[in-house]
């Protein structure tokens, strides 16, 4: 770059200094991936690019989308929450339980999202102050929240919940439909925390160095605890949703969402191991994981294939992206 | 009488230090020989080329007469020649007979790993050495001292006839160490040589033969340990001028303001009790050797290790020392030892490096960082220590040792600290960088801060400390100040005060 510095052609090595820079983002190859794939489903499937299929697939979308913006906060610290499918459909079914009680849906839901952000802090005291690792823990809460949910419904799916609920799954709002609403909204407080916040800023020094964030002085077990409840709290926001949408609170919803939000928060361009990511990225992810899902679908690729075609997609896409980023 | 090992006129330059100069040294079979210096003297260079793991740039290592030349540290091992490092290399999950046998295991006519002869081999050892280890735990539940043993046992098991043992006691206690020096006695009749490396006076003065002295990668002095005296070998280990590398001795220091009391501090149950004042403007030295015990004192200071008891008065107001963050708020601050694994974030820039831990200042109404704020308060501190760096979003990991030093200063100086402690904060840093850092530790006093410094480095204790504490094995041995703050004074007190 240096022997640019003395010839005047000024804006040729500004418009490479920008390119330059942008490649070193960590979205750069999500976003270069998700456009070709994007544009390759496009051009496959005649039916792909109409309205009617682009708010299906946002929606379809927005419950992984969400779950992966908690996972993403949990992979950015270097760690991870296993437990998020088992917490949302825990979540989801004590609303559904409670309002079938006669408890009123906005205190309802709002006590869902508490057993949810409680689930997450359970997670979080014991990666933060018992020191566990958080595979571990998250392993073992996993379980619980599953086993937890089925005994609260015994099993079976609580239904014959209030129509007024439906709006969070299948209502809109200003001509958009509320899951979109909902995943547009956490994303937008997950970008200012992460990028805008002292916190923000701490998450990411936990990962890129953790002794060296306790060492000047930042709580870092503080931080840990709350990017666990939040974890917990996106989990709950998803079941929200997805019970709406089915009417219905299911204890055995969610199955393998961990491994979808996983992926997301990869396919976004984290690293696993803590210290770089971005949450336009995992949003990237999600979306590119939800373009493969409904692209594949009308295609009318049987859903077995489907897993290994999304498998073999994900494994080019993190190879790429790490032999491309420092 | 051919010497077993002869290293003769070694010499090795790194790109823009020549680490050894012309350095020549015998070991003869059935000999102990000591190597001494101070860090930085070029031992542990010497004994890398000796083990295969740097080549030489000039003269040669011969082997009972016969030239060698190692091309690694297998050709090394095959040459007979057994290094013991300070960081053991046993796995530790295995007990004593697989770490032994690791790599090479005895096997039976079905090609099965032969456990039976290769515990009667291990045991064989054990017995020549005169040790009884459990052969059958893992090594990681045996003491320091029994996997020290297995370590020269395999090392015996691979012939070796040279054994380097790279300062063995650092990490035994005296009694461990006596058993030791009784395994090195045993070897010595059955005509092993070896090379012992060590800071500690006495046993250099118990177990050695012959001792070689090294200072600035040259060899100073060598002799019959029964015709040197301690302090005899400290001065040629030390005796060289302090370069024009410090500020003008100007003591800042308010000795009638103590600005930190450490009435009582015990770190563990078992530790010393520990107590000193530290006055205002003060630069405090922390002398010792590696391992006796500064930087636990200085984690526990900032309560990045529990104390158990603590009665530590801060500007006169008792001081709470339950996490870093605490002694932050309360003014205190540590810049520690290793600047890679303990003070910077690597993946951040420069000025996400320096605002860490300043982020709340930047801050309104709402908990929004004000960037534009943050940014041109980095660029300032960069400027007040003189970061050479293209600009504040350069990741700190592309700069030199001596700017990354500077970013964690900068750090630190956007906080009204009163008390900073450095811990070695020179290592890998060139000559220039250097002599800045101490010129930033002198503006710091002149404002009133107080320092403590953490040094391996005699001259860098004497050309910049007002006092200070000498170290030995987790206690304060001496405070020492004026004219009484000699570099003697400091080995002697470091190693053991076993001369007068």
């Amino acid at each position: 770059m240096s022997q640019f510095d003395s010839t005047p052609g000024i804006t040729r090595r500004s418009s490479k200094d920008r390119l330059a820079s942008w490649r070193r983002t960590p979205i750069f190859y999500p976003l270069i991936g998700f456009i070709v794939v994007f544009i390759a489903m496009a051009i496959i499937n005649d039916n792909f690019l109409t309205a009617s299929n682009q708010v299906n697939l946002a929606r379809q979308t927005s419950i992984i989308a969400i779950i992966a913006v908690g996972m993403s906060l949990a992979i950015l610290t270097g760690g991870i929450d296993l437990s998020v499918g088992p917490v949302m459909a825990l979540s989801g079914t004590v609303m559904a339980g409670l309002m079938v009680a006669g408890v009123p849906p906005s205190l309802a839901i709002l006590l869902g999202i508490l057993v949810g952000a409680g689930f997450g802090a359970f997670n979080g005291f014991f990666v933060a102050f018992a020191g566990m690792p958080p595979i571990i823990v998250t392993l073992a809460t996993m379980g619980i929240a599953r086993g937890l949910g089925l005994i609260y419904t015994g099993g079976y799916p609580i239904s014959g919940l209030p129509p007024e609920f439906a709006f969070f799954g299948r209502g809109s709002l200003a001509g958009i439909e509320t899951p979109i609403l909902i995943m547009i909204g956490v994303y937008a407080l997950g970008f200012v925390l992460l990028h805008h916040t002292a916190t923000g800023r701490y998450l990411y020094a936990i990962g890129g160095n953790e002794e060296a964030t306790r060492l000047s002085g930042i709580r870092v077990s503080r931080y840990k605890l709350l990017v666990y409840t939040l974890s917990g709290t996106t989990a709950a926001i998803a079941g929200l949703i997805l019970t709406s949408r089915l009417m219905s609170g299911q204890p055995n919803a969610g199955v393998g969402f961990e491994l979808d939000a996983i992926a997301a928060v990869v396919l976004g361009g984290a690293a696993i191991t803590g210290g770089r990511g971005m949450i336009l990225g995992t949003l990237i992810g999600a979306l590119l994981l939800g373009v493969l899902n409904n692209g594949l679908n009308l295609m009318g690729v049987s859903p077995y294939l489907q897993n290994v075609i999304k498998g073999l997609i994900i494994l080019l896409a993190i190879y790429i992206s790490r032999k491309r980023t420092p | 009488m051919t010497p077993l090992l002869s290293l003769k006129h070694i010499s090795k330059s790194f790109p823009g230090v020549r680490a050894l100069k012309d350095v020549s040294l015998d070991v003869h079979a059935g000999e102990v020989h000591a190597l001494l210096g101070e860090n930085g003297a070029g031992k542990s260079t010497l004994m890398k080329i000796l083990c295969g793991i740097y080549r030489q740039d000039e003269g040669e290592i011969s082997i009972n007469g016969e030239a060698c030349h190692f091309h690694g540290y297998q050709d090394a091992i095959d040459a007979g020649i057994g290094i013991i490092f300070q960081e053991f290399s046993l796995i530790p999950d295995l007990d004593a007979v697989d770490n032994i046998f690791l790599g090479r295991e005895l096997r039976n006519r079905f090609g099965l790993r032969d456990r039976r002869s290769m515990i009667a081999e291990a045991q064989h050892l054990f017995d020549r050495l005169k040790v009884s280890i459990p052969l059958d735990r893992p090594i990681v539940d045996l003491s320091v001292a029994d996997q020290q043993f297995i370590e020269i046992a395999k090392a015996l098991s691979l012939k070796a006839r040279i054994l380097v043992l790279d300062e063995p006691t650092a990490t035994l206690t005296p009694s461990e160490a006596d058993h030791l020096f009784t395994i090195m006695r045993k070897l010595r009749e059955q005509q092993v040589g070896m090379v012992f490396i060590s800071h500690h006076m006495e046993e250099i003065f118990t177990i050695c033969d012959r001792v070689t002295v090294m200072r600035d990668g040259e060899k100073v002095h060598d002799c019959d340990v029964a015709s040197t005296t301690p302090d005899d070998l400290i001065e040629k280990m030390v005796g060289r001028r302090v370069e024009n590398l410090y500020p003008q001795q100007r003591c800042d220091a308010d000795y009638d303001d103590v600005v930190l009391d450490i009435e009582s501090l015990r770190l563990d149950a078992n530790g010393p009790e520990h107590s000193l004042k530290l006055h205002r403007g003060e630069i405090l030295g922390f002398a010792g050797l590696v391992g006796s015990g500064r930087t636990e004192l200085a984690m526990g200071l900032i309560g990045a290790t529990r104390p158990v008891h603590a009665k530590v008065r801060m500007e006169g107001k008792p001081a709470k020392l339950r996490h870093p963050a605490t002694a932050l708020k309360q003014g205190i601050g540590l810049l520690p030892e290793s600047r890679k694994i303990q003070g910077l974030i690597l993946p951040f820039s420069c000025r996400d490096n320096i605002s860490l831990n300043n982020l709340t200042q930047f801050q309104g109404a709402l908990p929004l960082i004000k960037r534009r704020q943050e940014s041109s308060t980095a660029a300032a501190l960069m400027g007040a220590v003189r970061v050479k760096a293209p600009s504040p979003e350069t990741p700190v990991g592309d700069l030199s040792g001596g700017n990354q030093q500077k970013v964690v200063i900068a750090r630190w100086l956007g906080h009204q600290c009163k008390v900073l402690i450095f811990d070695e904060p020179t290592r890998g840093i060139d000559v220039g960088a250097k002599s800045e850092i101490y010129a930033l530790m002198k503006e710091l006093t002149a404002r009133g801060v107080s320092i403590i410094m953490i040094s391996s480095e005699l001259p860098e204790i004497l050309g910049l400390c007002d006092r200070a504490a000498v170290f030995y094995q987790g206690r304060i041995a001496a405070e020492l100040q004026g004219d009484d703050l000699t570099s003697q004074s400091i080995m002697h007190h470091a190693t053991g005060g076993l001369s007068t």
